[in-house]
């Protein structure tokens, strides 16, 4: 259900005071998807919070694009190895006790 | 309440230039926050430092009143007092404070005392920011997380009432959507994300879906065979005992197991380890039958 709900890109980026360039380039690079509704573009609602995060990285931390990348695969891959970790952690207790 | 020296915190001297400030603190922040550090609460408050200090070094009167009453801070209300019409004028927040998912608690008493709290602004003029992400951990007995069912808990003062799915794993994670702090400047609440602690009970362990236990039979079943009943999660099961089981010997109770997360009707295994129990205070007669049997 929640991923029907979309939000306006221009909606979104005079929201957050950004130039829908930038959104656009994320999108162009697959780091956020966006859909194109009757030549309007469309974010769904359900990736907001990621994609705030990487407005973020770019305006707040001034990192670029390339380093956005970097940084999401590299996230992606801490947050797979913490649930691998949780497993672990299961399957260690399990032979400790 | 001690003195925060926010020169340290960002490795900055006291004579550095707005400049170096904004430098030392985009370093720092690329270093630690905590959108590049998922689950790391010691980045997290180690950003929050970094963020109070910037947002006070990096304005030239939050900085001016700093300077003038640092280490007497507990003072400076007579001066912000003083002060206080001339602000009023002034446009909000000189400084840049990075949002991050953060509200105005993120700043520390001795900041409040001083400054009353964040201005906001930011780069992004009236930025609506989200609040603040909650953690918070939740302890079930196995029992427990077996079944779905309702429970209240309270974070900060409000009680939410939450759905918890069977089969819910020890250490997952679940998301309630604004939950969270409160938004800034109107912004969306933050998120509440419970962690769930499960123990495993004293007579099943659980390793993912499957349960494992163990189930003494006496000398006689395990030899000649016969039924035993089984405790499961579910409630008691008769089996039959093949004859000649060893000790040790394991058997699969297929669907026995833990419900599976979100699927309903399915269900893993329960592994039953067999320990063979010896029969102690022998009578004269069993010791005689022992015997002779030994000697066939």
């Amino acid at each position: 259900m929640e991923k029907d709900v979309m939000i306006a890109a221009d909606e979104f980026c005079n929201h957050h005071n950004i130039s829908f360039a930038f959104v656009s380039l994320l999108s162009q690079q697959g780091l956020i998807e966006m859909t194109t509704i009757e030549e309007h573009q469309f974010i769904p609602a359900n990736r907001l919070q990621q994609l705030e995060k990487l407005v973020r990285l770019h305006y707040d931390l001034d990192i670029n694009l390339e380093g956005i990348e970097a940084i999401t695969y590299l996230l992606n891959r801490i947050e797979n190895m913490q649930h691998e970790m949780i497993d672990l952690k299961n399957r260690l207790q399990f032979y400790e006790r | 309440m001690d003195f925060v020296d926010y020169y340290k915190i960002l490795g900055v001297d006291k004579n550095a230039k707005e400049e170096d400030v904004k430098k030392a603190y985009r370093k720092l922040a690329r270093k630690h926050h905590p959108d590049l550090n998922p689950n790391d609460k010691e980045a997290h408050k180690k950003f929050q430092q970094i963020n109070e200090a910037n947002e006070v070094l990096s304005d030239p009167e939050k900085r001016k009143k700093y300077d003038k009453y640092g280490k007497d801070w507990q003072h400076g209300e007579e001066y912000e007092k003083a002060q206080q019409s001339q602000r009023r004028s002034h446009a909000p927040g000189g400084g840049q404070s990075f949002s991050g998912g953060f509200g105005e608690d993120d700043f520390s008493d001795f900041f409040a005392s001083m400054f009353g709290g964040s201005e906001g602004g930011g780069r992004r003029g009236n930025v609506k920011y989200r609040g603040q992400d909650y953690n918070a951990e939740l302890q079930l007995h196995l029992n427990d997380a077996y079944t779905t069912h309702q429970k209240t808990i309270t974070v900060n003062g409000k009680n939410i009432r939450i759905t918890i799915p069977a089969g819910i794993a020890n250490g997952q994670k679940i998301k309630l959507g604004g939950h969270g702090g409160p938004g800034v400047n109107g912004g969306p609440g933050g998120d509440l994300y419970i962690t769930f602690s499960i123990a495993d009970d004293g007579k099943f362990k659980r390793l993912g879906n499957d349960l494992y236990t163990t189930h003494e039979i006496d000398l006689y079943t395990a030899v000649l065979g016969g039924d035993t009943t089984i405790e499961t999660m579910s409630g008691k099961v008769k089996i039959k005992v093949n004859a000649e089981t060893q000790n040790g010997t394991k058997t699969k109770l297929k669907g026995k197991g833990f419900p599976v997360y979100k699927k309903d009707g399915e269900f893993g295994d329960l592994y039953v380890t067999y320990s063979v129990e010896i029969p102690t205070q022998l009578s004269d007669k069993q010791k005689e039958l022992f015997t002779q049997l030994s000697q066939l």
